[in-house]
């Protein structure tokens, strides 16, 4: 028999209603699983007793039929999410201690459908990073490393190994440049960062408020789209969420796609681009090609600028959301002699070297007399790549490319360390997604020369996560990535 | 021509002065949370988490400050936005718990307007609206509770405010006390804001400058902030404006700054020069979406916009024969207005407000009661006037029901009943009276008949006070004249 933690939200959800075992034994399996794999760093706060709690609440619904979509299945939920009672830091020191005395919206979602919290999962200090490196907790492992200890990816680089790992059933991720998806690349399991707007942001510790987005971190498509069809929804609490009706995701599985059409932006195969990965998307073309599906050649000609804009307008909201973490009121407080000082000890001791980065980024960016040449041309080129994914989806249904350039590489990779422009670029093929405000999802296809799993991104039409579920299905049915695991 | 225009030694100087007044919004909740803007709870009663910029909290516009803006907008006769924006201002202040303030900034709700003030000399002048805007207000920072430590109140942290911005049209603190006055009245009379500038709940920002007369362009301006009063707004004109033109007739150059009223002494001092001014970062509030309005939605407001007090001025000279004068007493505030139309309803307009002008607004200032507090009710004066207007008692009379009105706040119809005050207006009643006064007074009627005709007086004073006052006096003229004539 399978190990518990091996079995997708689906499979034990399935067993559960069985009753082959109870939701609190299926927790206690993945209790232990997080004793053993400590050293992937994966949890900043472990909570087993609340996860067990839960459960046996769950067992009673189970045993009353009163069952939820999500009951007795054990969560991870990365640190960026509030969670009433449960310390919530962004790791960052500046959060130090703070315990939300609310939920975020989607977290109240999982825990009505019955789900279980295990934990917070470790993430680069507020979101800001692709490698989990600068989280105040330090690195997370990635469970695939072999001599020589791995990232993860990032920023939810805690939830990509704790899934891998079999540290929870599924786990949140959030997404504002390629969180969800590149950590999911580099730890072959499935994530999917939904349509800006589909999940509440209520509740959830701002980055970039136009590009955040939260999403599930998976085992496989079937498990994303359940997790997805729980966390998604209009909240009134949130002014951005949107007011559109969310479709039964599990439907779109397991569907005929002879009529989709894939587009191939030639923009995403840049000369000199690792020939495994560019391998590897011509994989994932053929797959489709032989299940019928029309491949179309498509240009989305403000790629190039993707990067610089959103190294502008994320740095730029950051700087300002990050102003409310002053030492005042909660976290972190280092004394000063005035006000003032109180601020500057607070924040130089609280934030990390990227996040100040990004601060002063952001505050330049939006400092008078530079505003115009930076902020606003970003925003409007931003409207330029926006268009050109409109344009394309005249064209085609659906698109496919790489999710990563890389595979994961070295924790301290010296020249990523040297120069963040390196571990910037690692963004290159997500972050248009979030510009555009356009679902994507990443899935595993492939393993590298040296057995690291590849994947490839599927960019949807806003509110269309249906066609990637219909295209991801395919996918991952002809690539047997997880069969391939074991 | 109510300019000021101050003398020099080498020139002559125009003042010119723009307004920044910021109005709370009257509404339930703040404008991005839930919580409650009461004012007078305990400190940091009315917090919400957004309040309290706590990690992840997002804002939530409240409907009603966008419908208390529109409406002060139609008020101040200005063009409503269909499309306007949030934006963020960004400081870090002890109060202000996000690091930003939500605010518009490019995009604002009210675009321009005009507001008519009412000068001395009679003339009006029309005062330029540039724009209003909506935003949230900081919280408080108390320093004089301990030594060495702060105090930080986030009661009115987010509680929405509108931002009013003038055109640079005010030539003298008349214009600028005029106009303040005017304003104060137009939002209490559509019920958006308290106005009250001592309580702060109206705060206003002066820009001031000087040109010489004739001069074309504007030269650089001072702001002071916060000032609270109309009579400190029109000292800080006056005399930052003297300022400058000493300033300049000295040979000096004015320095674009901020500076402080201090209203004990009535001068200004530097606050912070244009150096050290902030960099707000302005940029489009990524929280929420911009704020579209329909046509639909302004008419709606529209149609609830009440008659203000211009028009109601206007009406009362009209319809009800008020002089300009008693109109704009009555119509300054709209409670008064309200009551005195009350009042009035039925009766002679024009002496209900006499009376309410003079005994009882005295009464009122008397009793230190206000409007809504009156024992006198409006229907009870308006029936106090009709007993007059229908000779059921005179004048005189009147008054000592009044009184009697003011300590019981009794229905003077029964008073009169009760006392047994009615004026005697039966001809046979005073007839009787008449002549027992004449057949008992013959050396009297004599003398007057050979002449004292000054008599008159002293016979009708007789027949008054038999008929204890209540006789009516012209009646009572009128007969004895004819019977001794």
């Amino acid at each position: 028999m399978t190990k518990l933690t091996e079995l997708t939200i689906a499979q034990a959800r399935e067993a559960l209603k069985k009753k082959e075992f109870s939701a609190v034994e299926l927790t206690k399996a993945y209790i232990d699983e997080m004793d053993d794999k400590r050293k992937y760093n994966a949890y900043v706060l472990e909570t087993p007793d609340v996860a067990l709690a839960q459960a046996q609440k769950s067992d009673e619904k189970y045993a009353n039929g009163t069952d939820g979509a999500l009951e007795g299945i054990p969560l991870g939920i990365k640190d960026l999410y509030c969670t009433k009672d449960i310390r919530t830091t962004a790791c960052s020191h500046i959060l130090d201690g703070f315990e939300p005395q609310y939920e975020s919206t989607v977290t109240a979602k999982l825990l009505n459908a019955g789900a279980s919290f295990l934990g917070k999962l470790n993430m680069d200090e507020f979101a800001m990073g692709g490698s989990n490196e600068t989280s105040y907790y330090g690195p997370v492992v990635n469970p695939w490393s072999k001599d020589v200890p791995l990232v993860a990816g990032g920023s939810s680089g805690g939830s990509a190994a704790a899934v891998a790992a079999n540290m929870c059933a599924a786990a949140t991720g959030t997404d504002t440049g390629g969180s969800i998806r590149q950590p999911s690349a580099f730890c072959g399991i499935t994530g999917i960062k939904p349509t800006y707007g589909r999940c509440s942001r209520y509740g959830i510790i701002a980055f970039a408020s136009s590009l955040d987005q939260a999403g599930p971190m998976c085992k496989d498509v079937r498990d994303c789209a359940i997790m997805l069809n729980v966390m998604s929804g209009y909240d009134a609490k949130d002014s951005t969420s949107a007011k559109v009706e969310v479709p039964n995701f599990e439907a779109f599985l397991n569907q005929d796609i002879k009529d989709l059409k894939i587009g191939i932006p030639a923009e995403y195969r840049p000369e000199g681009l690792n020939a495994e990965i560019s391998a590897l998307w011509d994989k994932g073309i053929e797959m489709l090609k032989a299940r019928g599906a029309e491949i179309v050649n498509i240009s989305l000609p403000h790629t190039k600028y993707a990067l610089p804009t959103y190294y502008i307008i994320a740095p730029a909201e950051a700087s300002s959301n990050l102003a409310r973490y002053d030492g005042l009121r909660y976290g972190l407080r280092v004394n000063g002699e005035h006000l003032d000082n109180m601020y500057i000890n607070s924040r130089t001791e609280g934030f990390g070297k990227e996040v100040k980065r990004r601060i002063m980024i952001g505050t330049y960016v939006l400092s008078a007399g530079y505003y115009d040449a930076y902020y606003l041309k970003a925003q409007k080129v931003r409207r330029l790549i926006r268009q050109d994914f409109l344009n394309a989806f005249e064209k085609c249904d659906i698109i496919l490319t790489p999710t990563s350039p890389v595979t994961a590489f070295p924790i301290g990779d010296k020249s990523m360390q040297e120069n963040p422009i390196n571990m910037w670029l690692n963004d290159v093929f997500t972050v248009s997604v979030n510009l555009a405000g356009l679902p994507a999802m990443s899935l595993p296809i492939g393993l590298s020369h040296d057995g690291l799993p590849m994947g490839l991104q599927l960019i949807g039409k806003a509110f269309d996560e249906g066609t990637i579920f219909k295209t991801a299905s395919a996918l991952e049915q002809d690539a047997a990535f997880r069969k391939g695991m074991k | 021509m109510t300019g000021l225009i101050i003398e020099g030694k080498t020139a002559s100087w125009e003042v010119i002065c723009g307004l920044e007044i910021h109005c709370q919004i009257i509404s339930k909740s703040k404008m991005f949370s839930g919580a409650s803007t009461h004012y007078g709870s305990d400190a940091n009663e009315n917090v919400s988490f957004v309040d309290a910029g706590m990690p992840g909290m997002l804002p939530t516009l409240n409907e009603h400050c966008v419908y208390q803006a529109v409406k002060t907008g139609l008020g101040l006769n200005a063009k409503i936005n269909k499309y306007s924006a949030f934006a963020r201002k960004n400081y870090f202040y002890a109060d202000l718990p996000q690091g930003y303030q939500i605010s518009q900034f490019q995009y604002p709700i009210v675009g321009e307007g005009h507001v008519t003030v009412d000068l001395s000399d009679g003339s009006t002048k029309d005062i330029g609206i540039e724009r209003l805007h909506i935003e949230q207000d900081a919280g408080k920072s108390i320093h004089d509770m301990a030594p060495d430590k702060s105090f930080i109140d986030l009661n009115r942290a987010g509680v929405g405010l509108m931002e009013i911005v003038t055109k640079p049209d005010f030539r003298s603190p008349e214009e600028a006390g005029a106009f303040l006055r005017k304003l104060r009245s137009i939002v209490r009379y559509l019920g958006t804001c308290d106005g009250n500038m001592d309580e702060g709940s109206m705060r206003c920002d002066v820009n001031v400058s000087v040109r010489k007369v004739g001069e074309e362009g504007y030269r650089t301006r001072c702001e002071m902030k916060n000032v609270n009063s109309v009579k400190f707004v029109m000292q800080a004109i006056e005399n930052e404006a003297k300022r400058h033109v000493e300033v300049y007739e000295n040979g000096g150059n004015i320095e674009q700054e901020t500076r402080q009223f201090d209203p004990s002494t009535g001068l200004t001092k530097v606050m912070r020069k244009k150096e050290f001014a902030h960099d707000y970062r302005y940029f489009p509030e990524p929280d929420l979406l911009p704020l579209v309005l329909d046509d639909d939605y302004i008419a709606k407001v529209k149609a609830d916009m009440v008659e203000l007090p211009d028009a109601k001025r206007a009406r009362f000279v009209k319809e009800l024969g008020l002089t300009a004068y008693d109109a704009s007493v009555i119509c300054e505030n709209k409670e008064t207005a309200d009551f005195f139309e009350k009042a009035a309803q039925g009766h002679d307009a024009k002496k209900v407000a006499n009376w309410l002008m003079g005994d009882f607004f005295a009464m009122l200032n008397e009793k230190k009661v206000e409007l809504k507090d009156s024992p006198v009710s409006a229907e009870n004066l308006g029936k106090l006037v009709e007993l007059i207007t229908s000779n059921v008692i005179n004048g005189k009379t009147a008054k000592d029901v009044f009184a009697i009105m003011a300590e019981t706040g009794g229905d003077p119809e029964k008073i009169v009943e009760e006392k047994g005050l009615k004026q005697v207006t039966d001809m046979g009643a005073i007839e009787a009276i008449v002549d027992e006064v004449i057949a008992s007074a013959p050396d009297n009627v004599a003398a007057y008949k050979a002449g004292k005709n000054n008599l008159l007086g002293w016979f009708v004073g007789q027949v008054m006070k038999k008929s204890q006052g209540k006789a009516n006096p012209a009646i009572v003229n009128k007969m004895i004249a004819e019977k001794l004539n």
